[in-house]
């Protein structure tokens, strides 16, 4: 199995594709930094301009967790499109080659090959992940230095303490990941289907932009169907930074405000990832390889 | 005649206090304090932080939370009762005495001569026995009303409290989604009376380890 997997990870480098969504975060973190370190000032004074007219607010508020976090509300949306990219290929790519039924001449199952492919999808993901955290966590960090955390919402203001930030993003990735592996395994699945990489990678893309649309849409009648979307759940990596205040509105160090959104939004993408490579088995398992 | 003098007495007692607070409170040339912060304002969610206070004459006044962001209200440097009185350009108002909790607090207010003086009112409930000022409620033209409550304990005898407690208006808070990108909010409305209570905050200030008249460097207020 580590050898397969060894395999089809060096399919996945050797391909130029890859590097495009290496490329595109690099180059999409690059320039939000360049710009807020440019005129991140101007942008903060938008930002604040509500609070700022009944309060004095003192620090250094555009620091390395807010751009952080700016940039993952950004690009978390689109990572998924990347992700698209090299998962819905796994199996159509092979196909679109003629090479599946090359490689399901070997001495393996076609089961233990799938799992194989999902593994080595499941780690390009983490990979992008990881690539996308040392960029827009630690450059950061290290670009705008560090502080408390001053996030604005919609209806309310948190102020995290700095020592009480650094384990919510390594919650807010270890979700992301979650996530992000549920995508993989809805372009994994799709890729089943498909004889050519562009018809499951479009498709994915579009489940995904179609879902999220439903997902934020705030019209009631969609309301009823927004907690069986995945894409519902993907921005529970949000709830990390969300605190605690006890009964005299003091935020309690450590607390998450809904941990048990976490957990539900964690099973509902796990259940998902499980159920969607189930099926992309039951498929495969049974289907006639002709290319 | 004797309605005119007395009550021309009483001003001037009211002045006489004043004078007295004011020149306890000028027996410090500057200070310099640790203390804890408490900001209680419906729309923000922050801890407990810890800051450090400089005040230096005639009304320099900082307060830094160590190595973090600070949210105080608006004309913040109110939060120090020397800037209340320290000018002498304001017509002294004796309003009586009046309950203040358990004690009975001589009440006068301040009417700034200056037509450009932010503050349009302060109204000081002040301890007569001991000098201090126990509550101030300021009105200004820009920042609204606020409110400050003192209480006193070891530095009394400098008018310095050991705590404050600072209450004021705030506006509403809501950001559009667009720019919070929060598109999956879904929050509900806010009921009016939640949205009244909204318009309160309050920061609270205890003072610990005041360090006074020792000197501060000019630096520690830019």
């Amino acid at each position: 199995m580590f050898s397969l997997v060894q395999v089809e990870l060096y399919k996945i480098f050797k391909r130029p594709r890859t590097y495009i969504a290496f490329g595109a975060v690099a180059a999409l973190i690059g320039i939000i930094q360049f710009g807020l370190k440019l005129d991140g000032k101007s942008y903060l004074d938008f930002m604040l301009n509500d609070l700022s007219s009944s309060l004095e607010i003192d620090g250094k508020i555009l620091n390395g967790y807010l751009v952080c976090y700016v940039m993952l509300q950004l690009l978390l949306v689109h990572v998924p499109l990347l992700i698209a990219l090299i998962a819905a290929d796994m199996i159509s790519g092979e196909a679109n080659m003629g090479t599946l039924r090359l490689l399901l001449i070997k001495p393996y199952s076609r089961t233990t090959l799938l799992l194989a492919k999902f593994i080595a999808a499941i780690i390009y993901t983490l990979m992008l992940l990881v690539w996308l955290a040392i960029l827009a966590l630690f450059g950061s960090m290290l670009l705008f230095g560090t502080d408390d955390m001053f996030l604005l919402k919609t209806s309310y203001v948190v102020l995290l303490k700095e020592s009480d930030v650094f384990w919510r993003y390594i919650g807010a990735f270890g979700f992301a990941a979650l996530a992000m592996t549920t995508v993989a395994a809805l372009g994994f699945f799709l890729s089943v289907f498909a004889e050519n990489s562009i018809g499951p990678i479009v498709a994915t893309m579009s489940v995904i932009v179609f879902f999220t649309i439903l997902s934020t849409l705030n019209i009631p009648i969609f309301n009823i169907i927004k907690p069986y979307l995945f894409t519902t759940h993907m921005i529970g990596w949000k709830e990390f930074f969300d605190i605690k205040v006890n009964a005299s509105n003091e935020a309690i160090i450590g607390s998450i405000q809904n941990p048990e959104k976490i957990v539900k939004a964690s099973l509902v993408l796990v259940a998902h990832t499980i159920g969607f490579f189930v099926a992309t088995l039951l498929v495969f398992r049974k289907k006639d390889i002709l290319s | 005649m004797f309605i005119f003098c007395a009550s021309l007495a009483i001003a001037q007692d009211a002045s006489q206090l004043i004078k007295k607070v004011k020149a306890k409170l000028e027996l410090v040339d500057n200070y310099e304090a640790t203390g804890v912060m408490k900001t209680d304002i419906a729309f923000i969610k922050a801890p407990i932080g810890k800051i450090k206070i400089y005040f230096k004459k005639p009304n320099l006044f900082k307060i830094k939370k160590e190595g973090g962001i600070s949210l105080l209200p608006k004309g913040g440097l109110s939060v120090n009762l020397s800037s209340l009185i320290a000018s002498s350009n304001y017509t002294t108002i004796d309003a009586g005495v009046q309950d203040v909790g358990t004690k009975k607090l001589r009440v006068v207010k301040l009417l700034p001569n200056e037509e450009t003086s932010d503050v349009v009112i302060s109204t000081l409930y002040i301890n007569e026995k001991e000098s201090l000022i126990e509550k101030a409620v300021t009105t200004t033209k820009e920042n609204g009303t606020y409110t400050m409550l003192m209480n006193y304990g070891a530095y009394s005898n400098y008018g310095l409290p050991d705590k404050v407690v600072f209450e004021f208006n705030t506006k509403n808070y809501k950001l559009p989604k667009g720019i919070t990108l929060e598109f999956e909010d879904d929050s509900k409305p806010l009921s009016a009376a939640q949205q009244l209570k909204n318009k309160k905050g309050r920061v609270e200030i205890s003072y610990k380890n005041y360090s006074v008249n020792k000197g501060i460097p000019a630096a520690v207020f830019n």
